[in-house]
């Protein structure tokens, strides 16, 4: 039930991989998810997991030598990983907008707001310049800039740290795109700015009806923000499912390890579980199931054959455990 | 904006002051200018008398004083090899230099730039291949070298164009003008081509690797993912922000084709400044030199005003970060 | 993407010496053939310039081997060639390859000399202002900063006039060895003590300089230890596209007429020469030593290009 038909986006299969001289690096192996419309769907992992790599392939912005080099993506169920740069343009901020990590060098330093919100909405509709003008206005009084109207020809560097974010929030939004690719949007914000960021973000995708791939290292912000939440690790996809279930009954031990490393208020004294160990190399990842070397509970079967992802209770999960 | 101008002005002065010290400095230790003004058989009382007349035994900074009073009203003394005045020996030959020199800039401009922005849109063409190795070849080739091959080629076995001189002039009030005869613009091409394609490669590789930084940006990777098309990204976004540090090493550049042009003009026997400069070495005309120095610094420090406020134009935060720029491209 | 550089630039956190002799640096010589053909023809131009003497079919210096009625023999594959003169000969009847094999001697022995003086000269200074700071850094820096706007030839034909205004007229060709690897030395110091300043400023911060001050070791010493080593790579690339710099300027000055004289001539002076004999036909006089020239110049550039690209893992 609640699911429609039809997933907004769907990630089936997908491998990166990076040529390099000591042979090919796979950085994304095998992973698909789905999105639905409207959907928050967090992907945590630590650096270097692929999240990031994951977002920048679906919006066909993958830097060289970096390259999808199996699986699909599909939006609406029409595949889009294989369009011609210029079709996917037309894709990128209409369908699918993006925010990147670092509002500070998002934005380009020699305009003016302003110009850079009519121009993202001038390319994607037939308004008028006057008309992207009012439209640039209320899309900075929805990302909440005080005084927008005062501050719509400002530039960049006018702008403190979070109050760039939103304008960055603003660009994303510029067109109504169905789903936004957020990669770390607060991690670079002060700590006190990524709360209203995260409650800024989650508002205007409910008022908006975006859906939402959230990428982040910061299980707080899943917690905050996210329907479903799915775990990487090391290119692969470890443990997806609806976000209660994988925070307090995570199944795969790595989702388990990752969840006990929350704090949680009023826990008292109880003490915060760690992970031993650290991800491996992209070069070194272990046969069998990538995460063997760091499980409490490997056995023969995790050094030997590689998992693939099975329903486990309301979770999916790449662990010979279930 | 006022407060700016008047600190770049400030600086301005400080550096000509700098360059009048260094100036004045040769005036006093090279040479003796008693012994180049007056002939073998004078005597050493009246060697003294004129050195005594000449201020010369006045305290150093009583002298710098009165050089620097003197530069200021375009007085610099006479020439030790002419025994003319040297501002008009120079004013006769800035027409040429400075049609040279301008001739070069735009042409290094209009063809570097371009250039540059294809090689760094499209490194891995066949054509940004040619370029590159045509700029190779552009700074490896001695200045003086290219201007033989073409005194060679268009000059001797093909005779189409003059290899010496500037052609027929035409007289605008004290300005010798090439620019309005025939043989004047024909006599420009070899020179100005040969001045200006050190310059043009120089541009090219700059605006070539800015063009390359500036397209690995987060924001222009932000204003492709918000879906603008190629040429909104490339010309909008990125030329801009290349054109940051292009406008200040450019303007660099520009004040030192000037000076570069001391070689073309040799080779083409162009009658120029620089031309005048280099005989001066070989002369140890102190006069000629120094003001020579003088010239080129004023004009260094000019155009470097003008980048400051272009600058001060293009970007709306005024970074004035030069140092770390001029650096960069080194 | 920036997960993936870390992880990859993770092991190379050696000294920049130690990474100058890692398998990275000999593989991307290998990969890339025009590198190694500019560094055959460099290590070509080496060796005939070193052995000289040797390697040249005469000796251009050697006034009683010279024939007058040789005069102008044009090169060897043209009409009027002689099989004894490959690239011809001179208006004195000088064998032009020998003439170039020792005026490419003269080129180098001028560009070495002077940009090593360039690196010593830079290095001190950009020690001296990183160390120090202050004032005197700012004082060096500035120098730098003022002297980095007028171009190097500028500089250098300013330094030479000067000199030669100091020195008897007398010695002037006995010492032109000299005043050119002097003048061209001081044009170029700015990008070696930048780069060390640089560094310096760097490492100045750092704790085990504070450190060493506090179990009493001079913080000054146990810097030059770690900033050298450090700055190592950037030094080399300087210093090789320093070199082509050089000789570059050498042979301008030299063309100019203030440089070598004709009676030890560089490739410069060479040019210079045959220049006259442009319009009467003798062409080879002027080319030859020109394309020598460029080709030195060229191959060592490329050698500078790959350098900068093999040591800085940023661009690769």
């Amino acid at each position: 039930m609640g699911r429609p038909n039809l997933p907004l986006l769907e990630v089936k299969h997908l491998c990166i991989e990076f040529p390099t001289r000591r042979g090919t690096l796979v950085a994304v192996d095998d992973v698909s998810f789905h999105i639905d419309p409207g959907e928050v769907l967090g992907v945590v992992g630590e650096s270097g997991a692929g999240k990031s790599l994951t977002g920048n392939a679906i919006i066909g912005l993958l830097e060289p030598p970096g390259r999808v080099a199996g699986g699909e993506i599909l939006l609406d169920g029409k595949r889009i990983d294989n369009l011609p740069y210029e079709q996917m343009q037309r894709i990128r901020g209409k369908d699918i907008g993006a925010i990147f990590q670092d509002p500070l060098t998002s934005l380009n330093p020699l305009y003016s707001i302003s110009r850079q919100l009519v121009e993202t909405i001038q390319t994607h509709t037939d308004m008028t310049a006057r008309q992207a003008r009012a439209r640039a206005l209320e899309l900075l009084q929805a990302v909440g800039i005080p005084a927008a109207d005062e501050r719509l020809d400002s530039y960049p560097h006018e702008f403190s740290g979070g109050m760039r974010q939103r304008v960055v929030i603003a660009l994303a939004l510029a067109a109504n795109p169905r789903l936004i690719i957020a990669d770390e949007p607060t991690t670079a914000l002060d700590v006190s700015i990524q709360a209203q960021i995260i409650a800024l973000l989650k508002k205007l995708c409910h008022e908006f009806g975006t859906a939402v791939m959230l990428v982040t290292h910061d299980m707080g912000v899943i917690a905050e923000a996210a329907d479903r939440v799915a775990v990487m690790y090391a290119g692969r996809l470890a443990e997806i499912g609806p976000v209660a279930d994988v925070i307090h009954h995570a199944r795969h031990p790595y989702s388990h390890g990752l969840m006990g490393a929350i704090p949680t208020i009023g826990s008292g004294t109880a003490r915060l579980t760690q992970i031993d160990g650290a991800m491996p190399r992209l070069t070194e990842i272990p046969s069998g199931c990538a995460f063997n070397p760091r499980c409490p509970k490997a056995f023969d079967r995790c050094l030997a054959e590689r998992p693939v992802l099975r329903a486990a209770g309301p979770n999916e999960v790449a662990c010979w455990l279930y | 904006m006022i407060a700016f101008v008047l600190r770049r002005l400030l600086q301005a002065v400080v550096v000509m002051l700098v360059v009048a010290l260094i100036a004045f400095l040769m005036f006093k230790f090279v040479g003796d200018p008693v012994a180049q003004m007056v002939g073998q058989e004078t005597t050493i009382a009246e060697r003294e008398a004129l050195r005594e007349r000449l201020g010369l035994n006045d305290p150093i900074i009583a002298q710098f004083a009165r050089y620097v009073a003197d530069v200021a009203q375009a007085d610099f003394g006479l020439s030790f090899r002419t025994s003319q005045p040297v501002d008009t020996m120079l004013a006769e030959r800035l027409p040429a230099t400075l049609e040279l020199a301008i001739v070069a800039a735009l042409y290094a401009l209009v063809v570097g730039i371009p250039m540059g922005v294809y090689t760094g849109l499209y490194p891995n063409t066949a054509l940004s291949r040619l370029f590159q190795a045509i700029s190779l070849a552009g700074i490896s080739l001695p200045t003086f070298f290219v201007g033989i091959l073409l005194i060679l080629l268009f000059g001797v076995v093909l005779g189409w164009l003059p290899t010496f001189g500037r052609g027929e002039t035409v007289q605008v009030g004290w300005w010798s003008t090439g620019l309005l005869t025939v043989s004047g613009l024909k006599s420009l091409i070899l020179p100005a081509f040969t001045l200006g394609m050190f310059q043009l490669t120089l541009i090219m590789r700059l605006v070539r690797s800015e063009m390359l930084e500036v397209l690995r940006t987060d924001y222009i990777k932000f204003a492709r993912a918000r879906g603008l098309t190629n040429r909104s990204v490339h010309f909008g976004h990125a030329l801009k922000n290349t054109l940051v540090p292009v406008i200040t090493i450019t303007g660099l550049q520009l004040g030192s084709i000037i000076a570069f042009a001391i070689i073309t003009e040799a080779v083409f026997q162009w009658p120029g400044m620089g031309l005048l400069f280099l005989q001066a070495i070989q002369f140890v005309d102190i006069p000629v030199m120094s003001t020579y120095l003088i010239l080129i610094s004023f004009f260094f420090v000019v155009i470097n005003l003008i980048v400051d406020l272009l600058y001060y134009a293009v970007d709306p935060r005024l970074r004035i970060d030069r140092t770390a720029i001029s650096s960069a491209a080194g | 993407m920036t997960d993936l550089a870390e992880q990859t630039a993770a092991p190379q956190r050696a000294s920049a010496l130690q990474r100058f002799f890692d398998g990275d640096i000999w593989y991307s010589f290998t990969r890339s053939r025009v590198t190694m053909v500019a560094a055959a023809i460099t290590a070509l131009f080496f060796v005939a310039a070193l052995f000289a003497p040797l390697v040249a079919p005469t000796n251009p210096y050697d006034l009683a081997a010279l024939n007058l009625l040789d005069a102008f023999t044009a090169p060897a594959w043209t009409e009027g060639g002689s099989a004894k003169h490959l690239l011809g000969t001179d208006e004195q009847g000088r064998d032009m390859l020998s003439a170039i094999i020792f005026g490419a001697r003269v080129s180098l022995t001028v560009g070495f000399a002077s940009i090593l003086f360039s690196m010593v000269l830079g290095i001190t200074l950009g020690l001296i202002a990183g160390y120090t700071g202050g004032l005197v850094d700012a004082f060096i820096m500035r120098v730098a900063d003022v002297q980095l706007s007028f171009p190097a030839i500028l500089i250098a034909l300013l330094v030479d006039g000067v000199v030669r205004g100091v020195l008897p007229p007398s010695m002037h060709n006995d010492m032109a060895i000299w005043v050119l690897i002097f003048s061209i030395g001081i044009s170029n110091w700015v990008q070696f003590a930048r780069t060390v300043r640089g560094s310096c400023m760097v490492e100045r911060n750092k704790e085990y300089v504070q450190a060493a001050r506090i179990i009493g070791i001079h913080p000054g010493l146990i810097m030059l230890r770690h900033v050298l080593p450090n700055v190592m790579g950037p030094v080399l690339v300087i210093a090789t596209i320093g070199l082509a710099i050089a000789v570059l300027l050498e042979a301008t000055l030299s063309f100019l007429g203030v440089g070598m004289p004709p009676t030890r001539p560089s490739l410069g002076t060479l040019v210079n020469s045959g220049q006259n004999f442009l319009a009467s036909g003798e062409w080879w006089i002027a080319v030859f030593p020109g394309l020598a020239l460029a080709l030195l110049v060229l191959s060592v550039n490329l050698l500078g290009d790959w350098l900068r690209d093999a040591l800085n893992p940023k661009l690769r």
